[in-house]
């Protein structure tokens, strides 16, 4: 069957099977590959994305059920890697991601979760992202993150006292993905 | 991780998807948000060979004032129930109950008619229905028919709904300043209640007490005859048939209902204007 | 002014926050145009023998390339842990016997990756069901056999060449004995297993895999194939989380190479996570016996340590690592007479390795314990009586009853140092209003203090760093990260000599080809090997462009000094720069660095936790931390580091367990039923800083990533009993979920 569905702003149009789910549909038929799959039970988040400006899990949406709809994954957020969207900003500022593997799901469904609540407090962001698991950084920089993103003191917000020594932010970043020197990714 | 194969169809309006479970028969499912059967079908439990698509019938999305009664179109989203001005103000117990379900993303996809056809009696909706005393609305080649909540379930994932029926409405009393509360006990915030408990106007809904959501007659009953929140909560679990499962023992979910009514009557209690 | 110890943001970040990080499953790669999908068919039942296996119909089925058996794959068995037992040789996929649920036993490669399951759901297997052993007690029985050509359940041991000493607490005036359970926990790396393998017409394979280690899984996976080492170019793409799971390679690995030869076309696979779940070696899973003696004064005088540890099915990493636990049994405390020993025994279960901790949060877990039974037992504070017992700070270095030399530490001033931001006395005193007014809520302070064992038992480390003539920098490391930042740690490291700044240094890894040796990361190894040696490799690149410089700018070497990229001749003006050096000549370094023993970072939690009486769920409100792993580099990534550990600490004491019933059947074996944790079921933490050098590297750093999880999971366990003291609670096994709690509770009452 033919669905037609507009990511990141692009229309996208393909013939596929009709169990096909959207995060296949994102990943493998428009290599868009930020959208991961960490579970097939719809508990860990790592496939969010927004569905017509609502996050979703994508590994429970057919890509049938998005055909007309209008998707936003995390490679539409940015406008590039000099020029972070707010909340993917605040996420590299606070650290809020270590691996990567959850990160593109749990920026998306930050992303919806200011939409629908723009100046959250802790709690309700630790509740707000209760559909997305993280391995690695304990959650306690993503939240700070979201809270920086909103436009809050996280120190504030979450009772903590600032942690000590200068603050650098390099520009940009390496051209080349750590660690993959010859898979040709670029 | 993948599902069986299956065809997919796309209803333009209720009568439409009739018209498709009639022509299809026991192969054909219907699909509104499909947080429900989705995952179902991803680990190859459910293996429906038609997928009849209702997700996108806006005539089937509202949420209105009907006399004493709320009519909400089944397929209402969970995330319509929690942000609902409406129901916060005139049966505050749903969106209560609704914000509990699952997680943000879970509650932009699932339905109110989803998650009350598939039955699980540990699901949130179908217990404050229960509780609510809520009726549920029926379209069939045969024509419209009102079941009451009371009579809906038959067992676990399992209701009186034939298979040429779609759910299209689910009326909910205007429960005014009644007291109310939605008591959920669970390991993790998006888990499936271990136990849950939904109190209103004097009535007790019990989820993942049994095979399907469960009234605490006993409990209501001592209530009506005057007895403390206290001696009529320690009735809760009666004629109730809890499971053993990974987080809890039956006698476990025994006490939990106990304990929660307890706190969801206190609260109750407490919130009656 | 130094770069060191500057919270510098990660560079990874920008490609990882716009088109994402690329793991192994995202690969694009004209390699691997057309690779088939691998789906396996893996065993239901727990033990068993096959008695047919027919793929008939799921080599019709579309898309099907091939359909292969352990008949038809042309690997031998192998023993996957060097030192297990020869009969425990693993199949790569099972022919005459399984024993886990989740064993592989067909591999079916289908043109595209929707139509895997499809053909793998034809295949038949009739399995003829055999007792279940789950419980590593009755697997010591050796009453249902794993290996019957080995007589015996039990694979490894340690300690068991004498007799525990039936007088060693003869002279204690006080005993305490407890059966504890570390209980067995799954890594869940949110990135599965993934790998992907082409031939070459040069006769080479290409294999990329999610890895740890890329220079030890090409090792292995060569071994395996029965191929030269350098026949296997192994290339470690993104890495979604390890933990110690992904240590050196799985056999799955080898299937994949092994299945891209056979069919002379490109392989690739990424496993489901309920695939994951019974397929990826798990954590944990030791039954343990303490017994601790002292007198009423508070002086520990004795302590015994008997460990049973499951191994799973097949012998893993996991078979060693009570070796660790031995080695770190006595934990901060000075204890006169300590014995242990260990046994590791097969069940009819997955595979345990290593997580985070590997070994040490068990011997941790126990040791606290201990000093919390016998605090209960003397009356005595828990807290006194660990500062008490520590290890004297003017004692370092200090060679332990249980056989390791720590290196540094000053243990009782974590200890005050995390009692004082908690603020211990006010704790004490709320905790005390509550239970006069008889609060349904009750309030638990738990302490731990730790000692850690890091180094992963590979001290050395290579490094190469190389000026670009366009004034770039890269830098080759053995080391391998997958969420710890080496790329903008070892960038400043190198930044910090040369004056390039860290944009300009790119750090490479994981590349076989490329760094031929390097033993990856795990154990907290990294920034004491790896790092100190991207360090000394960019103090020799230092001289060798100032000796270079000093010929082109006929100067004296002593005169000379390396800022911002340039070697500068002192107080003038005179300056080349790195680049302008790399264009006459390349300029490059190779070095190792080898500490040669391991460093020991120490710390203290003190956890507070609330506990509903009524139902038992206890949430943690807050917990404090020290953790000192001598000088931090990056406090930004340290902390995380921090975060991330004790996130997982608190999730063994509170929420995870991996359970089988008994019939083998995993019971836990989905994200929905694993309970690890969401934010919304954690607090922020209370990081307190303290950096005590260690003498054995250059830059005094010790390991920080596997700290937190050691320190947090016992003073979890310790805060949650200790609420519930005042009922006669002295012990309640881990995870101190709702039901167990509140079933400890009942039994307290007495209306069990």
């Amino acid at each position: 069957m033919k669905v037609a569905i507009t990511v990141n702003g692009q229309e996208t149009t393909a013939d596929v099977e009709p169990r096909l789910l959207l995060v296949h549909y994102l990943r493998d038929v428009l290599g868009l590959k930020a959208t991961n799959i960490g579970c097939d039970t719809t508990s860990c988040g790592a496939c969010t994305v927004l569905l017509d400006g609502e996050s979703v899990k994508s590994c429970t949406v057919l890509a049938a059920q998005a055909d007309g709809s209008s998707v936003t994954t995390l490679e539409g957020l940015s406008s590039g890697p000099d020029d972070l969207h707010p909340v993917a900003a605040a996420f590299r500022a606070e650290h809020g991601l270590q691996c990567g593997f959850c990160t593109p799901g749990m920026v998306m469904a930050a992303v919806g979760l200011l939409s629908e609540n723009p100046k959250p407090t802790e709690r309700e962001v630790r509740d707000g992202l209760e559909g997305n698991l993280c391995r690695c950084t304990g959650y306690h920089n993503i939240v700070r993150a979201v809270i920086a993103a909103s436009g809050q003191d996280p120190d504030e917000v979450t009772g903590t006292s600032p942690r000590p020594g200068v603050e650098r932010s390099p520009a940009g970043g390496v051209a080349a993905a750590p660690g993959f020197s010859t898979g040709g990714a670029e | 991780m993948i599902p069986v194969g299956f065809e997919y169809v796309r209803a333009t309006s209720v009568d439409e998807a009739i018209s498709l479970l009639v022509e299809h028969g026991e192969e054909a499912t219907l699909l509104a948000g499909g947080h429900s059967l989705l995952p179902v079908m991803k680990l190859r439990l459910a293996a429906p060979e038609v997928l009849i698509d209702i997700g996108r019938l806006s005539e089937l999305s509202y949420i209105r004032v009907e006399g004493d009664e709320i009519a909400i179109g089944a397929g209402t989203k969970h995330r319509a129930l929690e942000a609902s001005e409406l129901l916060a103000k005139e049966c505050p117990l749903l969106p209560a109950a609704a914000h509990t379900v699952g997680d943000p993303q879970v509650r932009h996809r699932g339905t109110i008619g989803g998650s009350l056809a598939h039955g699980d009696p540990a699901s949130d909706l179908p217990a404050a229905v229960l509780a609510l005393g809520g009726t549920i609305v029926l379209r069939s080649p045969r024509g419209q028919r009102t079941v009451p909540i009371t009579g809906f379930y038959t067992g676990v994932f399992s209701t009186v709904r034939d298979p040429d029926e779609v759910i299209v409405e689910v009326r909910v009393p205007r429960t005014g300043g009644a007291g109310w509360a939605y008591e959920k006990f669970v390991r993790r915030a998006n888990d499936w209640a271990i136990v849950a408990v939904a109190v209103v106007d004097g009535r007790i809904g019990l989820a993942n007490m049994g095979p399907t959501p469960l009234r605490a007659s006993a409990a209501e009953a001592a209530l009506a005859d005057g007895a403390s929140i206290e001696e009529a909560a320690a009735l809760a679990d009666q004629a109730t048939d809890p499971v053993s499962d990974v987080p809890a023992t039956a006698e476990y979910r025994r006490h939990l209902a106990r304990v929660l009514t307890k706190r969801a009557l206190t609260t109750a209690a407490g919130a009656a204007g | 002014m130094s770069i060191l110890g500057t919270r510098v943001q990660r560079v990874e970040d920008p490609l990882f926050l716009t088109r994402g990080a690329v793991y192994t499953d995202d690969l694009v790669d004209e390699r691997l145009a057309g690779a088939l999908h691998l789906t396996l068919v893996r065993s239901p039942v727990a033990h068993a023998r096959i008695t047919s296996i027919d793929v008939s119909a799921a080599r019709e089925a579309p898309g099907v390339v091939a359909v292969v058996t352990g008949a038809e794959i042309g690997l031998e068995p192998v023993v996957l842990q060097g030192g297990a037992p020869k009969e425990t040789a693993r199949p790569f996929l099972a022919t005459d016997k399984v024993r886990f649920v989740g064993e592989p036993v067909v591999a079916v490669l289908t043109e595209e990756l929707y139509q895997g399951q499809d053909a793998a759901d034809l295949v038949e297997i009739d399995y003829d069901p055999l007792p279940a052993v789950v419980d590593p007690e009755e697997a010591l029985k050796g009453e249902v056999l794993l290996f019957e050509d080995l007589g015996t359940n039990v694979v490894g041991g340690f300690g068991l060449d004498k007799e525990f000493d039936e007088h060693l607490f003869d002279d204690c005036e006080v005993v305490v004995t407890q059966k504890l359970v570390n209980q067995r926990v799954a890594a869940a790396p949110l990135e599965t297993r993934a790998a992907a393998a082409v031939w070459g017409d040069d006769g080479r394979v290409t294999l990329w895999a999610s890895t740890q280690n890329a220079q030890s899984a090409r090792d292995a996976v060569a071994g395996w194939l029965g191929v030269e080492r350098d026949v296997v170019h192994l290339i470690t793409p993104d890495v979604g989380g390890g933990f110690g799971a992904k240590i050196g390679a799985d056999p799955e690995f080898a299937l994949v190479a092994q299945l891209a030869r056979i069919t002379g076309r490109a392989v690739r696979w990424s496993e489901t996570r309920s695939e994951n779940m019974t397929g990826m070696l798990q954590g944990r899973a030791q039954i343990q016996t303490i017994t601790i003696g002292g007198n009423r004064n508070g002086d520990v005088l004795a302590y015994r340590l008997d460990v049973l540890a499951d191994a799973g099915a097949y012998p893993r990493l996991g078979m060693f690592l009570p070796y660790f636990t031995r080695q770190m049994a006595p934990g901060v405390y000075d204890i006169p007479k300590v014995e242990s020993r260990a046994r590791t025994v097969v069940t009819t279960t997955t595979s345990i390795g290593a997580y985070r901790g590997a070994g040490r949060p068990e011997a941790t877990a126990a040791i606290e314990r201990a000093m919390d039974l016998f605090a209960a037992e003397i009356g005595m504070d828990p807290a006194e009586v660990r500062k008490r017992n520590v290890i004297a700070p003017d004692k370092f270095p200090f060679t332990t009853k249980g056989g390791a030399t720590y290196d540094s530490g000053e243990y009782a001033k974590a200890i005050d140092k995390a009692l004082e931001a908690a603020d211990y006395a006010g704790l004490r005193a709320e905790q005390a209003r509550r239970r006069e007014r008889g609060d349904t809520v009750a309030l638990g302070i738990g302490v731990s203090a730790y000692v850690e064992i890091t180094g992963g038992g590979a001290f050395a480390e290579n490094a190469s760093i190389e000026v670009h003539p366009d004034g770039t920098v890269t830098v080759l490391t053995g080391t391998s990260p997958h969420g710890q930042g080496h790329a903008t740690a070892w960038a400043m490291l190198a930044s910090e000599h040369l004056g390039v700044p860290v944009e300009k240094i790119t750090v490479k890894h994981g590349d076989t080809d490329l760094i031929p040796r390097g033993a990856g990361t795990m154990g907290s190894r990294s920034l004491q090997t790896g790092g100190v040696a991207v360090y000394q490799a960019a103090g020799e690149l230092v001289e060798l462009a100032k000796q270079r410089a000093a010929e082109v700018l006929e100067a004296s070497v002593e005169d000379l000094e390396v800022a911002e990229g340039a070697v500068n001749v002192r107080g003038t003006t005179t300056s080349i720069t790195l680049a302008a050096l790399a264009e006459k000549e390349p300029l490059k370094v190779q070095t190792k660095f080898d500490s040669g023993a391991p460093t020991f970072p120490f710390g203290a939690h003190v956890a507070v936790v609330e506990v509903d009486l009524e139902t038992g769920r206890a949430v943690v409100d807050r917990i404090v931390t020290v953790d000192d792993a001598g000088p931090v580099l990056n406090p930004l990534l340290a902390d995380g580091q921090r975060h991330g550990g004790i996130a997982q600490g608190i999730a063994q004491a509170l929420l995870e367990e991996v359970r089988y019933d008994d019939e083998g059947n995993p019971i836990t074996a989905t994200f929905a039923d694993y309970a690890f944790p969401s934010a919304a079921e954690l607090p922020s933490f209370t990081l307190v800083d303290m950096a005590t050098p260690t003498p054995l590297n250059p830059l005094g750093v010790k390991g920080i990533g596997e700290a937190g999880t050691i320190g947090a999971t016992p003073a979890v366990q310790s805060a949650v009993i200790d609420a519930l003291s005042h009922l006669g609670i002295r012990h309640i096994d881990m995870p101190l979920a709702p039901l167990r709690v509140w079933e400890a509770i009942q039994a307290a009452k007495g209306d069990a």
